[in-house]
């Protein structure tokens, strides 16, 4: 896959609820390249989450088109297009009356992966999570919450997808785990060649994961940059507040590690 | 009571038989629709709204009323479809207790399913939508299996309703537990009450019991659960109809309206009908107006009714009329407006009388109804639920220019004891119950004939008038039964001690009658 096509464009894309009254999207045109890990910043309500459903039509748009891989989505079957995008859901959203192994087999036995095949995929998902692999017959509810996580991962992976979305993925987890679970997926978005588009509130997070990172705010895109051209050339006051708070919270961590020392 | 119980047990198999039978079909039929109902009204709001107050309001219902609405609802479209397909069915007995008790499930099957669907965490749906699933593979993958704890107590509910409801299908014509409440009651047996209360309690217990197994399995993950629960439930079915005897077609089927005198007829006519070596099962317990209809349509081949009450009912006659003529105008109308035959009169006649303690009547120097008069003001009166609404009483009141303090309506076995207990001054009792005997009461006579006679007479369906097999067996009976014979075969079924069952005193009626 040559790395500078486009696997997602956003071409002026609104979403409007009440026949045009609220603005939840507003003219955002946005290209992610393939290979690309991307980033959506932005307080709650700023239309990210909008935005990124409207790439697996979860959400269609009210005006403008979105494409997939240079296809117009609302061309193509909602549900056939869903099973090829991985979707790693805010609070993890695994079925609860399902098995590990049922969890992470929906998709592909959606599309009619043989059980044989499956089962193959199913070693290399949880050694690619790093989960042991006598959890395949466990339920949800007895997994902590890292290892709940690692099954989301492995279910968005599992029908071998080019793309993943994520929405706030590691959110409910605690600092230690967030951290390495987030390097391991950075990890396996080199190693598969994968396009991420991942929500997130923390600024810091995509600082260090992301490629390029979008800034949502009321609806539009502010500001979209690497991580390098955000801190040092914020384009507006927004996104230098939301890179300040990080930028602050670095500078007094080291400020207090050279006072002791 | 030993006795008592026995002949309970002798009957166990026939009434659970058809209980369970009953209960299960209602059930199935409740699940399909409700489940079907539930689902489409997931996905509408407004037709969930529509659906579950409906079915609501049917639940308002009470359980006896609905049972009885059915009856001349089928009765109606068996007319219809008679006319326009050549096709017609039993408006009475299995169907419409299976409707009405379907209906009866429904709800809360479907207010469960619904409830379990809509309850589903919006987070599970959402991923349900995210990773592909289409709108039926979402229901039938994700929701309904995370509803089905919930969908399996609503089937309990409805499991544990029907199980009892179906006691109340017995005077609609369908044999259940219900049998044994219904004779229980109007023969004073309690023995039979409690067995018939105990049977359907435990039968709903089990029942109740297998399918918390298997909710249980739903709820756990757990096959050997579920799989017990269904074997449970299996057995109970099985057990329940294998025990149950063959129907045979070729049976001749006896009516017998809901009091211990039509059981002790029915019995006797089972008797005499098993002398001549034929095969008869009776239908007892059947209400009064149903009755005559379901022998006009060949559901019952024969049944004792009262000339009085086809004269008033059905003739809406109200003048007297000796008990001759009354009998030939009976026999007459019966023939051609329903086809039904008068075999003819047992003998006996069963009046509406009014009846008042004897020492009362003796101080007061009461003999007749016309005696009655200066005393009625202050005088209560029972009667049975029917006779305050009867042409017969409104006659009464006409002809004498009586009226009473106050009316009382009540379960005619009791009415006796009531006004021996002087709870009532009078009661309009009939003149061959036994219990007039019992508590040494008096017949107050009715010098202006405003009562018409009550003679009992056999009659037959339409389709058994040329039997000539069937009405050889039954001829002996006529004009065979005295009045002071039927009172002691009343009086011996329904007396606190030494109680006999219907059958019993059939048998014992047959000998003294002088029956080989």
């Amino acid at each position: 896959m040559a790395t500078d096509s486009v696997a997602i464009a956003f071409r002026n894309v609104d979403k409007s609820y009440d026949c045009g009254r609220t603005l939840a999207v507003r003219v955002v045109s946005l290209e992610i390249a393939a290979g690309e890990f991307l980033a959506m910043v932005g307080t709650s309500g700023s239309g990210k989450t909008t935005l990124l459903k409207m790439i697996n039509r979860l959400v269609d748009p009210s005006a403008g088109t979105v494409e997939v891989e240079g296809q117009d989505v609302q061309t193509l079957d909602p549900f056939q297009l869903r099973r090829r995008i991985g979707y790693v859901f805010q609070g993890i959203g695994l079925f609860p009356h399902l098995t590990v192994a049922e969890n992470i087999a929906v998709t592909p036995r959606l599309v009619g992966w043989s059980a044989d095949k499956i089962e193959t995929r199913m070693s290399e998902l949880l050694d690619l999570v790093q989960l042991p692999h006598d959890v395949r017959q466990r339920m949800p509810s007895t997994l902590s919450g890292g290892q709940r996580q690692r099954v989301g991962v492995a279910r968005a992976l599992a029908a071998r997808p080019n793309i993943v979305l994520m929405d706030e993925p590691f959110g409910a987890l605690d600092p230690i785990t967030r951290d390495a679970l987030a390097r391991e997926y950075r990890a396996a978005h080199q190693s598969l060649g994968l396009t991420t588009v991942m929500i997130t509130h923390d600024m810091l997070e995509a600082i260090l994961l992301a490629d390029r990172i979008a800034v949502m705010n009321a609806g539009e895109i502010v500001a979209v940059g690497t991580p390098h051209d955000l801190l040092t050339d914020p384009k507006n006051e927004y996104v230098r507040e939301l890179i300040d708070v990080p930028r602050r919270q670095a500078s007094e961590v080291e400020r207090l590690a050279g006072a002791r020392l | 009571m030993d006795a008592q119980i026995a002949s309970a047990w002798a009957v166990l198999p026939d009434y659970l038989g058809q209980h369970v039978l009953l209960s299960v079909a209602a059930l199935a039929i409740g699940l399909a629709v409700g489940l079907s109902l539930a689902i489409v009204s997931v996905w509408s709001p407004r037709l969930r709204w529509l659906l579950l107050t409906g079915a609501g309001l049917i639940q308002t219902i009470p359980g006896l009323a609905l049972l009885a609405l059915f009856y001349p609802l089928l009765l109606a479209l068996s007319i219809v479809t008679g006319r326009l397909f050549g096709v017609t069915f039993s408006a009475l007995g299995f169907l419409p207790s299976l409707l009405a008790l379907a209906l009866y499930s429904i709800l809360p099957i479907l207010r469960n399913t619904v409830t379990g669907i809509l309850g589903v965490d919006e987070a599970v749906k959402e991923a349900a939508r995210g990773v592909g699933m289409t709108p039926r593979q979402r229901l039938f993958k994700v929701e309904l299996p995370l509803a089905m704890p919930v969908i399996m107590a609503g089937i309990r509910t409805a499991a544990v309703w029907v199980i009892g409801t179906a006691t109340l299908s017995t005077p609609i014509g369908q044999a259940s537990l219900g049998n044994y409440i219904f004779t229980g009651l109007q023969t004073q047996n309690w023995v039979f009450v409690a067995f018939g209360c105990v049977a359907a309690v435990v039968l709903a217990l089990v029942v109740d019991q297998c399918l918390a197994l298997i909710e249980r399995g739903f709820a756990g993950r757990n096959a050997w659960l579920k799989v017990s629960g269904a074997l449970g439930l299996a057995t109970v079915l099985v057990a329940s109809l294998v025990a149950g005897p063959a129907e045979s077609g070729s049976r001749y089927v006896i009516g017998g309206k809901p009091f211990v005198e039509q059981y002790i007829l029915a019995a006797l006519i089972d008797k005499r009908l098993e002398a001549e070596g034929m095969k008869a099962t009776s239908r007892v317990g059947l209400g009064s107006t149903v009755i005559l209809d379901a022998l006009a349509a060949n559901e019952i081949d024969a049944y004792v009714d009262y000339t009085g009450t086809i004269w008033t009912n059905f003739m809406h006659r109200s003048e007297r009329a000796s008990h001759k003529k009354v009998l030939t105008e009976v026999g007459r109308w019966l023939q051609q407006t329903r086809s039904v035959t008068l075999l003819g009169p047992l003998g006996f006649d069963n009046a509406y009388a009014l009846v008042m303690r004897r020492d009362q009547a003796e101080r007061l120097n009461i003999h007749t109804i016309a005696d009655l008069i200066p005393y009625a003001a202050n005088f209560s009166i029972a009667g049975d639920y029917e006779f305050f609404a009867r042409p017969e009483w409104k006659a009464l009141k006409k002809a004498y220019g009586i009226d009473f303090r106050q009316t009382r309506e009540m379960q005619s076995t009791f009415m006796y004891k009531a006004v021996a207990d002087g709870a009532v001054d009078v009661i309009a009792g009939y003149t061959s119950d036994g219990q007039i005997a019992q508590y040494d009461l008096v017949v107050l006579g009715d010098p202006k004939q405003s009562l018409p006679p009550y003679d009992a007479i056999l009659l037959l369906s339409p389709k058994r008038a040329h039997d000539q097999k069937f009405r050889h067996a039954l001829e002996p009976l006529i004009g065979r039964v005295p009045t002071q014979a039927m009172r002691n075969a009343n009086l011996s079924a329904s007396r606190s001690n030494h109680q006999l069952t219907p059958e019993q005193a059939a048998a014992q009626l047959w000998r003294d009658i002088g029956g080989r």
